[in-house]
């Protein structure tokens, strides 16, 4: 990586603004409870440890989403190359992937709050990338052009020592865009998940099923 | 009676998140500080931490205690996995077997007429298989089990290949109706109003529908709870009153040497703070008997914070004891993927939401010929699944995509899915004098009761059992042809997780045969206090593989029924 490129990634990280965390807001640091402030109840920046779970939330009901408009055009573009539409199922972003992560990276909590930073620095780095091989943003190139850095940051194990920093936030995001597809009604059903219904009985798999696997 | 709890009301039937979608839930239902498990956990003002309540815990790895709690109406059995297995005759003898730890003042046939009245009550669904230190059930007792998925019955056919046996798990699931007409008469003998009571709510308990998980409880009432099955019949004898967010300070003492009452703050009276918190109200209620069953270590804070002239170390402690050898179990876990459940065609395996099979521990002989380093066995809970997905779905999957993304990901994303399978284990843990809890001299909670700080060491017997389960984890993973994405753990105090973050925590009042080495007798009942009794984990005199709620409600049955026929006789 050069040496511009690791000085945007730094003060990209460091310009960060760590929404609302306070000391002892997280229950795996705070085990040292002499930090007995910021336990309290009603400290929480978040949605408290009673909230009501029968409501149904959308991204924003909570805490405000932070996401610049150009940051989630940029979003967008990247969730749809990640997981695009196909045959049998829509794009990430038509089933609201960008909302989540728009709430996701603006969560008050720290497993968030540590994951910001990254993607907002991920996707800086997408333009700027994109400015220096094809003289557009990222959101206006062609699948050619996107997949042409896509190759180049999809898999940590596999990227080149300059694509590091943006091959860790590429795992991180495509994991966020997963996460957030596969949790919606079309991504269940996408992957093929045909529970959450009552039922009478529950018969166990077929017998074809087990004796195709040798267990019948 | 007086039931007082230290959280608020809650109702499972109207609370209850059933069917709701992760999409329905900020993050998607991603754990938070808030929600630590899941958004949808039926756990209400608690988690590692519970707000204005904080406890003291060194963070050093090994030497790390994390108490999990909740303040709710029927606290964890709402959320808990509702694995409820019996203790076997050899986990009451312990000291005996192999000279380490405690045996308790009681053996199994003391306790098992009251693990059947229990699984026939609350609805245990499993087999009897006669396998070593596993104890049956009469019959009668237990529910059929669940019907297995393919990965429960891929892991059975090759544990057994590396000499695992599998065999089906025992839960607090109802797979159908309880039997309403015949059960009420076992469990309450001659007590016509009893009888009565139970089997109408019995018959209230509907069977499970094969849907939502059960840690977020279960409205329908098919699973156990507290706030579901103990407490609506024990309401409807008119016999029972409730309160709720009545925080429990102390017990109270007479001059007499026997316990008068309990002092508590209700917590949602008061004038505020600044941040707008009650403070609470402190109110003294009087009982002939005082029960303390506020969770193994709650307990022991309410005694050691009860101090008087005459009980100058906290209540009940003249043994010393209060507080001494915690227990938690030891746990460990692996996961791997099997490319024979790739691909498969989609199928409802919701079932019973997790563990049809388990395998209990299975080295007894080899444990007895010295061939293995640790002297306790271990249970493993397993299984794989087209479960419902959710944030974590297709997360750190590179080490099987190859890092693709695009159609390419989507195509890995359905041949993945419901091929991955985990196992954890759950061992026994020896009492040490290393792992104990007492009052922190400087930390109060907010409504300036003194806090708890907790100590705890592993000993090699529990580090080298989390190094055996993480090799048979993956010994079996390999057997199914299967992949795990790290290499075992072979270091056992890398491989074995925090104290108390397998929420087992028992001990610090264990029972005993004499007052200098116990806190209670085989009743539960203080041996320095006639009328103070303890029902909850906290008399452990040792910590069997079996996961504790079980043992506990036949513990807490038997100790009720010792303290009604002693005050028939005016003894208490």
């Amino acid at each position: 990586m050069d040496r511009r490129t690791t000085l945007q990634w730094m003060t990209a990280a460091a310009g960060m603004p760590l929404l609302g965390l306070r000391a002892g807001a997280d229950a795996d640091t705070a085990v040292v409870a002499r930090a007995v402030a910021g336990t309290g109840a009603g400290e929480s920046a978040g949605y408290g440890t009673d909230p009501d779970l029968t409501r149904v939330y959308r991204p924003g009901d909570v805490w405000p989403l932070t996401l610049s408009e150009a940051e989630r055009r940029t979003a967008a573009v990247l969730c749809d190359l990640i997981l695009p539409a196909d045959e049998s199922s829509p794009s990430a972003s038509s089933v609201g992937v960008v909302d989540f992560l728009d709430e996701w990276v603006s969560a008050p909590y720290r497993r968030q709050q540590a994951d910001r930073p990254l993607v907002l620095a991920g996707l800086a780095w997408l333009d700027e990338e994109s400015q220096r091989r094809f003289e557009r943003p990222f959101a206006t190139l062609d699948g050619t052009q996107q997949r042409a850095i896509g190759d180049d940051i999809c898999d940590e194990a596999r990227a080149r020592a300059e694509f590091a920093e943006a091959a860790k936030f590429f795992a991180r995001y495509r994991d966020l865009t997963a996460g957030g597809y596969y949790s919606s009604p079309e991504g269940r059903r996408d992957i093929g998940y045909v529970g959450n219904v009552p039922q009478v009985n529950f018969v166990g798999p077929p017998a074809v099923l087990l004796a195709k696997l040798g267990l019948a | 009676m007086l039931m007082l709890e230290a959280g608020r009301k809650y109702v499972p039937e109207s609370e209850t998140p059933m069917f709701q979608t992760p999409d329905l839930a900020p993050l998607n239902g991603a754990g938070t500080p808030d929600k630590r498990f899941d958004f949808y956990d039926a756990t209400v003002d608690g988690g590692w931490q519970v707000p204005g309540e904080p406890y003291v815990s060194s963070e050093e790895p090994g030497a790390r205690f994390k108490w999990w709690r909740a303040r709710m109406l029927g606290g964890r059995t709402n959320h808990w996995g509702r694995i409820a297995l019996r203790n076997g005759p050899y986990d009451f003898k312990p000291h005996t077997r192999d000279g380490l730890g405690f045996d308790w003042p009681i053996d199994y046939a003391d306790v098992a007429p009251y693990y059947d009245k229990v699984e026939r009550l609350i609805g245990v669904y499993g087999t009897s298989e006669g396998l070593e230190n596993t104890p049956n059930s009469p019959e009668g007792c237990l529910l059929p089990p669940p019907a297995p998925l393919v990965s429960d019955l891929l892991i059975l056919q090759r544990a057994r290949r590396v000499g695992v046996p599998v065999i089906p798990g025992h839960r607090a699931v109802l797979t159908r109706p309880l039997d309403f007409k015949n059960s009420p008469a076992l469990l309450h003998p001659g007590n016509v109003k009893a009888q009565r009571l139970i089997a109408a709510d019995m018959r209230r308990r509907a069977a499970c529908l094969w849907a939502t998980p059960c840690n977020r409880g279960c409205s329908i009432r098919a699973n156990y709870q507290s706030t579901t099955v103990h407490l609506p019949p024990a309401l409807a004898t008119g016999n029972l009153d409730i309160v709720t967010d009545a925080m429990v300070s102390q017990v109270v003492m007479g001059r007499n040497g026997r316990a008068t009452g309990v002092r508590f703050f209700a917590k949602t009276s008061g004038d505020k703070t600044r941040g707008g918190e009650t403070r609470g109200v402190e109110h003294e209620a009087s009982a002939r008997v005082v029960v303390l069953a506020a969770s193994a270590c709650e307990t022991v804070r309410i005694l050691l914070n009860s101090k008087s002239a005459s009980f100058p170390e906290g209540l009940a402690n003249s043994s010393g004891n209060v507080g001494r050898y915690l227990m938690d179990s030891v746990g460990s876990s692996v996961e791997g993927q099997v490319p024979l459940l790739e691909g498969l065609p989609p199928q409802n395996e919701d079932g019973a939401s997790g563990d049809a099979v388990y395998a209990p521990w299975w080295l007894y002989r080899e444990q007895r010929k010295g061939q293995l380093d640790f002297a306790r066995g271990y249970h493993i809970e397993m299984g794989g699944g087209r479960r419902m997905p959710g944030v974590g779905t297709m997360e750190g999957t590179e080490w099987l995509t190859g890092g693709s993304y695009g159609r390419r990901f989507k195509e890995d994303a359905r041949r993945l899915y419901g091929s991955f399978v985990y196992f954890s284990g759950r061992g026994e843990m020896i009492p040490n004098d290393g792992s104990y809890c007492e009052i922190d001299p400087v930390v109060k909670d907010r409504w300036g009761i003194p806090v708890l700080r907790f100590h705890w060491q592993w000993s090699a017997h529990e580090t080298r059992q989390a190094a055996h389960m993480q090799t048979t984890f993956t010994d079996i993973i390999e057997a199914m042809g299967g992949r795990v994405k790290s290499p075992a753990i072979t270091d056992g105090a890398r491989a074995i997780g925090a104290g108390g973050s397998i929420i087992h925590e028992v001990g610090g009042a264990i029972m005993g045969a004499t007052p200098q080495t116990s806190v209670t007798n085989a009743w539960g009942q203080t041996w320095d206090v006639k009328n103070l009794f303890v029902t909850d984990g906290a008399v452990f005199a040792s910590n069997a593989d079996k996961n504790p709620t079980l043992t506990i409600m036949a513990l807490a049955w038997r100790a009720a029924d010792h303290m009604v026929a002693a005050m028939r006789r005016r003894e208490l």
